[in-house]
């Protein structure tokens, strides 16, 4: 099955409830999906909003009413929705959204690219907050991580994103659906008609500064929670590694082709592949630097997860970088050379 | 004794904080009036701008979510689609609405999306301090538009429910003013009508009302009801723009 369906798919047997969208190479399959099936599960909607701004936007209802929602797009249509994302963040509302990444920036074009890791792992849109980011590198883990996205985003109360690229989104592997658990989120967050309680109301602003402080701070320990909960990795031939790669999603899966040709070259490379790239796995990979000098960071841009890994190794080791930005896939065997001169050099 | 008269149970307590002589107390007042002979105060949602009005919940009893700027219409879909027994309106201002939030406004229009807009229109941007709005009249001061509105450099002031008045998807769109004791009493049996037809599962309603600023007319607020009548509603003619059931 095609990466974009699945994704649909998974969120549907998720019990996503609201879906809109607007169409955006390479991610239109998702979409197309939700409009297929999303009327047959009981009471979906699906919209075709007039922008990704409405789109986000109509989610943050549907999500206040109730409902698990989502939106998807890629990337420059991720930069209009932060605006919605922003606001889903302060208004503590939980929602999954997709970003099948493409080259840029401005509008670039259609080709995998993994340039949007500045924006998704930082916040993306104004204020101080924090997106929870998942990074797919299988059409498996699509599935299953846009199941734990609903999850999790209920129970952070906040945005959950789902970052994979045209690579994840365009191809087909067999995918096994696991049965989701049920829903578990307080009623007392749901915005329908205060009936005979007290009213509610949920809001962004919120003028007098002590306040709005406040606000930050619960925000900040919550994302703090987050950070010591939910940090997500693979490692993958680390065991008697001299050197470890650091790569996510389609690059990761080029790096384990690669760490295959230089093994069988004898060369002992590995790889650490962050599964959360939001909360991002600091810790794991400062106590990788115990015993490992040299740490290659692969990814399918001009540097930006690099810096990340530069935070956690503080100094400690020697951190390269390979990448390919613009919509170029790299293959194994380039990547095995880099690996190879490294190796040399070491 | 019977009691006549008295604060509408869909208000709570707290004071407006809105300028002496502003009309967004008295669209916030009627709309609170009518939810309550409607009585549907346990089952209605309402959607706040941002703008002066962006605080309305804490005026009105009722449940609220507050939207983005100009993003209520969308925000209101997305709740309505969720909750479809529910009554659902937006509430917004000329700049939210007919500036950044046209995309919004005007596809949920299209859409016939079975919720209510509240259209305030006074003309200028209330809230950052009276700059030129999309209804702004022509050679109107503005601090944005300091010499008056020119059609040549600044546009033409926009008629939006005339606009959406075009869509098959509306239903019932009807301009009112609050200037006036009979103005006020139309623009409620209007908001009240609108809300009605929502709940009849009609479709897509609009009520605009023009509504006096008095702060950034820089006006009295006599003088503000005044200009209403002599100047806003020349441009802008009160009445029913469209009735689908009439």
């Amino acid at each position: 099955m095609q990466g974009n369906r699945v994704i649909g798919e998974a969120a549907i047997r998720a019990g996503c409830r609201f879906y809109a969208g607007y169409p955006i190479t390479p991610q239109n399959e998702l979409t197309e999906y939700m409009a297929d099936n999303m009327r047959r599960a009981k009471g979906g909607t699906f919209i075709q909003a007039e922008s990704e701004i409405a789109a986000v936007n109509m989610v943050l209802g549907a999500s206040a009413a109730g409902a698990r929602a989502m939106t998807s797009s890629s990337s420059p249509g991720i930069s209009l929705k932060q605006e919605g994302i922003s606001s889903l963040a302060a208004d503590e509302l939980p929602a999954v959204i997709v970003n099948i990444m493409r080259g840029g920036p401005g509008l670039g074009n259609i080709l995998p690219s993994q340039g949007d890791y500045f924006q998704a792992t930082r916040g993306g849109g104004h204020g101080d907050y924090r997106t929870i980011v998942l990074a797919p590198a299988s059409v498996q883990e699509l599935a299953d991580l846009t199941m734990d996205a609903f999850d999790l985003a209920d129970r952070y109360r906040n945005p959950v994103l789902i970052l994979a690229d045209g690579m994840m989104g365009q191809m087909s592997e067999p995918v096994e659906f696991s049965e989701p658990a049920p829903r578990q989120y307080p009623e007392c967050y749901v915005l329908n008609g205060k009936g005979q309680g007290k009213s509610k109301f949920i809001r962004a602003l919120i003028l007098d500064a002590i306040r709005m402080e406040e606000h930050n701070w619960k925000l900040y320990r919550k994302y703090q929670v987050i950070t010591q909960k939910e940090v997500r990795f693979e490692t993958f031939w680390t065991d008697d590694a001299e050197i470890l790669i650091v790569a996510y999603g389609t690059a990761a899966r080029i790096a384990k082709g690669a760490i295959k040709r230089s093994r069988e070259l004898g060369i002992p490379v590995g790889l650490i592949r962050p599964i959360t790239l939001w909360p991002f796995p600091m810790d794991v990979i400062r106590a990788f630097a115990e015993r490992v000098d040299n740490f290659l960071v692969f990814e399918m841009n001009t540097g930006q997860m690099i810096e990340d890994v530069q935070l956690a190794l503080a100094g400690v080791g020697k951190v390269h970088f390979y990448g390919r930005p613009g919509g170029v896939i790299p293959t194994p065997a380039e990547l095995a050379k880099v690996i190879a001169y490294h190796a040399r050099k070491k | 004794m019977k009691k006549i008269f008295s604060r509408p149970k869909s208000l709570k307590t707290a004071a407006f904080h809105y300028c002496g002589g502003c009309g967004h107390s008295i669209a916030h007042r009627l709309i609170a009036e009518a939810i309550d002979e409607l009585d549907i105060q346990d089952r209605i949602i309402g959607v706040p701008p941002a703008g002066c009005a962006v605080i309305a919940y804490n005026y009105f009893d009722i449940d609220m979510l507050e939207s983005p700027h100009g993003r209520g219409c969308a925000v209101a879909t997305g709740i309505k689609r969720v909750l479809p027994d529910r009554v659902v309106f937006s509430y917004q201002g000329d700049g939210d609405l007919a500036a950044i939030g046209t995309a919004e406004t005007f596809h949920a229009a299209n859409r016939g999306e079975n919720i209510t807009v509240i259209f305030i229109n006074n003309a200028v941007y209330g809230m950052t301090g009276g700059q030129m709005a999309p209804t702004t009249l022509l050679g109107q001061v503005s601090t944005t538009t300091p010499p008056g509105r020119s059609a040549l450099l600044d546009g033409h002031p926009i008629h939006f429910s005339e606009i959406l008045g075009q869509l098959p998807g509306t239903m019932y769109i009807e301009r009112c003013a609050v200037n006036t004791p009979a103005n006020i009493l139309k623009a409620k049996k209007a908001v009240k009508k609108a809300f009605r037809y929502q709940m009849d599962n009609v479709g897509f309603s609009l009520i605009e009302i023009l509504s006096q600023c008095p702060t950034n007319w820089k006006m009295s607020p006599i003088e503000a009801c005044g200009w209403v009548n002599e100047v806003m509603i020349k441009e802008y003619p009160l009445g029913i723009i469209k009735d689908s059931k009439r």
